[in-house]
């Protein structure tokens, strides 16, 4: 009755969703850039007799064949953010490529290969612009010696247009195909003595390319997760603990066994409290032949649970208490000056809390994965995975393997914002295709999604903010709490740790003479991960949101604020002034990547300009500003709120100026900051996870709410500030400043202020 | 268990399924056609949508036994070559983010000007309030039909 058609259809060279490498580039080990910067090995040579396709290959993101096809490998995941085709884009530019003719294939997660695959923290293009434009020079770099050498003119003064080389003096061209076999054994140069382009001279880099996958996704042939079709494939659809740490006592599974299509229940033993990172829940798992039978299968089943020390856990309960905490002394993780001082000289004091929910990802593909666990212990895995490596380990964990026994191949991803960095899904796959003994596809359903998440903190803050007698910002003291993300792992993480923190709270970048930064104590009862943009998420809410009352209370423009605290254009830093701490500049030493007072004061000026800041708007709307830097790139918004003579309320525009040094390319990064816009209106407006009795109340769309067209923003302008400065992440950064950006402007609106999100739910 | 006779993208198929199956799965699991997706299974999210002669419904909740002998179209089925006006839009708009909400947008969106070839902004609005998009697609989207509705 299953159809059995496996997965690795005949394909075109376009437009389609590749997910496996073709086995004839076996290519050679190269080392990892991880550890010590780019590293280019021996070419592969695939030569045979003549009139065969030869290869050459001379590092492990590109190889060109004699037929002119330019393959370019994407190492990372795709996951809406465009990145499939932005790498090979890079490649292709310094190679001198014809786009048309470029063959993207989607790499297996193998980071000794391939270099860091963990996609995440808006760093794919940070981290690669500079290996990958090497990658492309070094390729072009032998293949103008090889058309010089045949031509007998020098290589400086030949160079490479639309897949050929060129000379410029007798205009001479010669397609890369022709040179293939010349260069296939050639020695390949030290990436030193490549000369890369003067980016004057770029092609693609700073275009609008239109993503590679866009034919496959119109028309219904893209391949995600749950799209992978095995032969005897099997579906599982998983139960899993209502409550993190609960247990099955026992269970009745007739039920469920008598429907027809069901195989087998089988139990996943989950790893309690804490739950960890990359662990599956305990559950029970419904094998059957299709989905249905497993999902009906999985309804069924009568579980008798121990619900275990988080059956009383009630998430308004928790948050009224951190609240109530953030009034008390805190552990001090910032301090300047003397915030005593500023209160003791203080003309006015102004004090605040600020509350944001739990948020689930829902990505709109839930979890699944397939596994296929062989009889010799290794086994092959499909997962639409952000970080492909960490799901090879936390398999291999779970089958007590080696992790170079799981092959991960990696397929498109239906939405990440950091959920599928976790692994637990893959595991389950993994552990269930064992028991079967047959290949498994693990199916979540959109309950499963949003019962078992890894979500957004909950959090609560304080701010206490003081102006002098001269109306300036005399202190501020910030207290935030919130159940960390280490917590998911330990259990006496009880502090958000240094890195969180650096999102937004103890990077205020203003010159304010007296900070004082505190956190609480706060245990996690769930699992906490990381959701697009992170403790971005409420720092940012609340830091900009207290600017904006500060501004009206000293009677200056917010705008004009910022920029007069931001101060003189320099670097600034923050560790000397963390006792005992360190601010980890998402990963990047501060000098390499410093925060840069003037930089974040042009995107600040860009955007107040192009959104007709301080003009007079008609009656019913307003406009609210902030500006938040967040994973090394600089962002500011207005928002535009209207309310109409209904009283409806609507988002009629929205300016951004975003500073992300070179942009690479330029339609992809206005997507994100629109769909960033767009993701930020759930999050302010209808978005919210609670708890009661331990267990998570939303089991649906229709009460975790995303918003939905009528609700998104009408218009979304990105200016984006050219820059030669090293480029930076766009993923994440349209999130922060949009949330208080709007608060600020619906204050403008109906004169009350928000404190506590989402506030349309 | 019983055999339904199915028309669907022109074609007819069968299949031996649990009535009470809903056509998303008969779809996926069955008949190898992968394209309309899975989102949330209670008619909240669009991502299942196809077209049940020539209107757009959520396949999560439609069980193979009410089908009868309408017919389905998929996005599979929607053009030959992929060239229906809203896939041209689609692409000429680079809609797409991670993708996976699109081809219940593009066949709500090919339903709605096919019933209504100049759609208002709120005719728009409405027939596209069924089909969430995580990515945070909707503008172009709204560009992409509007631009679908003058080539059509
Ligand atoms: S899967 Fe059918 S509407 Fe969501
Ligand atoms: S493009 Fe990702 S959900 Fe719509």
């Amino acid at each position: 009755m299953k159809s059995f058609i496996p997965v690795f259809k005949t394909r075109e060279p376009q437009n389609k969703s590749e997910v496996f490498i073709p086995s004839r580039r076996d290519f050679l080990k190269l080392g990892s850039l991880a550890t010590g910067g780019f590293l280019l090995g021996v070419n592969f040579q695939c030569s045979g007799p003549k009139g065969e396709l030869l290869t050459f290959a001379p590092n492990v993101y590109l190889s060109i064949d004699s037929d002119n096809l330019v393959t370019i490998i994407a190492h990372r995941s795709e996951m809406g953010t465009g990145i499939r085709t932005s790498l090979p884009q890079i490649v292709a530019d310094e190679l001198g490529a014809d786009w048309n003719k470029v063959k993207i294939v989607q790499a297996e997660g193998d980071e000794e290969k391939y270099g860091n695959q963990n996609t995440d923290g808006s760093f794919s293009v940070r981290m690669f612009y500079e290996p990958m434009r090497k990658a492309g020079a070094t390729a072009k770099h032998m293949l103008v010696a090889a058309a010089a050498e045949k031509w007998g003119v020098p290589a400086s003064e030949c160079t490479t247009e639309n897949g050929q080389v060129i000379h410029a003096g007798s205009n001479k061209k010669i397609d890369f195909g022709d040179l293939i076999e010349k260069v296939k054994d050639a020695p390949i140069p030290a990436p030193e003595s490549v000369t890369l382009k003067d980016p004057s001279t770029f092609t693609l880099i700073g275009k609008d390319v239109a993503i590679y996958d866009n034919k496959a996704i119109a028309t219904g042939k893209a391949v995600f997760g749950a799209d992978v079709d095995l032969p005897n494939m099997k579906i599982a659809v998983v139960r899993r603990s209502p409550v993190v740490g609960a247990k099955v006592i026992s269970y009745k599974d007739e039920k469920t066994l008598a429907i027809p299509g069901v195989s087998q229940v089988v139990k996943i033993d989950g790893a309690g409290i804490p739950p960890g990172l990359d662990k599956p829940l305990e559950g029970l798992a419904v094998i059957a032949d299709n989905t249905w039978a497993a999902i009906k299968g999985a309804d069924a089943l009568e579980i008798e649970w121990d619900l275990g020390p988080n059956q009383s856990y009630n998430s308004e309960i928790q948050l009224e208490e951190m609240l109530a905490s953030t009034a008390k002394d805190g552990k001090i993780r910032r301090t300047r000056g003397n915030f005593k001082t500023a209160l003791q000289g203080a003309a006015k004091v102004i004090e605040r809390t600020y509350a944001a929910p739990f948020y689930a990802h829902s990505t709109i593909e839930p979890p699944a994965a397939i596994a296929d666990y062989k009889g010799d212990g290794t086994v092959e895995i499909w997962a639409p995975t952000q970080h492909p490596q960490w799901a090879r380990q936390a398999v291999a964990a779970a089958l007590d393997i080696d992790y170079q026994q799981v092959k991960m191949n990696v397929t498109l991803l239906g939405g990440g914002f950091g959920r599928k960095s976790k692994p637990d899904f893959v595991v389950e796959a993994a552990l269930l295709s064992k028991a079967a003994k047959s290949p498994v596809r693990v199916q979540w359903t959109r309950q499963c999604d949003l019962n078992h998440d890894f979500y957004h903190s909950l959090s609560a803050q304080r701010i206490k903010a003081t102006i002098d007698k001269d109306g300036k910002i005399s202190g501020w003291n910030h207290h935030t709490v919130f159940p960390a993300i280490g917590a998911t792992g330990n259990a006496d993480e009880v502090h958000p740790s240094d890195g969180e923190l650096g999102l937004g709270c103890t990077d205020f970048p203003y010159n304010v003479p007296h900070i004082q930064i505190e956190t609480h104590e706060s245990k996690a009862h769930t699992r906490i991960g990381w959701l697009r943009s992170v403790s971005n998420i409420h720092h940012s809410f609340a830091i900009n949101c207290m600017m904006d009352e500060l501004a009206e209370a000293r009677g200056v423009d917010p705008v004009q604020q910022a920029l007069e605290y931001l101060g003189e254009d320099r670097n600034i830093t923050f560790t000397e002034e963390m006792p005992g701490g360190k601010y980890e500049n998402y990963g990047e030493p501060i000098d390499a990547f410093p925060w840069n007072t003037g930089r974040m004061k042009r995107v600040i000026e860009r955007v107040a300009k192009e959104a007709g800041w301080g003009n007079a708007l008609p009656e019913g709307q307003s406009l609210g500003f902030a500006s938040q830097k967040s994973f090394l790139t600089y962002v500011a918004c207005i928002v535009k709120v209207q309310k109409d003579t209904n009283g409806k309320i609507s988002i009629p525009e929205v300016h951004y100026a975003v500073d992300c040094g070179v942009a690479v390319n330029t339609d992809r990064i206005r997507s994100q900051f629109e769909g960033g816009a767009q993701f930020a209106t759930s999050l302010v407006m209808t978005s919210a996870i609670t708890f009661e009795n331990g267990k998570v109340k939303q089991n649906n769309f229709d009460t975790y709410q995303i918003i939905r067209m009528p609700q998104s923003p009408k218009k979304i302008h990105v200016h984006i500030v050219e820059s030669q400065e090293k480029p930076t992440g766009v993923g994440e950064p349209p999130v922060p400043p949009y949330i208080p950006a709007l608060c600020n402007a619906m204050y403008k609106l109906t004169g009350e202020r928000i404190f506590k999100l989402p506030f349309g739910a | 268990m019983a055999i339904f006779n199915l028309n669907i993208n022109g074609k007819s198929m069968q299949v031996d399924v649990d009535p009470a199956t809903p056509v998303l799965w008969v779809l996926r699991d069955h008949l190898d056609l992968v394209g309309t997706k899975y989102g949330c299974g209670v008619a909240a999210c669009g991502a299942c949508t196809i077209h049940l002669d020539g209107n757009a419904v959520r396949s999560c909740v439609m069980p193979v036994s009410s089908v009868g002998g309408s017919k389905i179209t998929t996005i599979e089925g929607l053009s030959e070559n992929g060239d229906h006006p809203v896939q041209k839009a689609w692409l000429e708009h680079d809609v797409p983010q991670c993708g996976y909400c699109q081809a219940g947008q593009i066949m709500s969106a090919s339903a709605l000007l096919s019933n209504n070839p100049n759609p208002s902004e709120e005719d728009i609005d409405n027939a596209m309030n069924g089909n969430i998009c995580r990515c945070g697609t909707y503008l172009r989207i709204k560009a992409a039909v509007k631009t679908a509705a003058q080539n059509l």
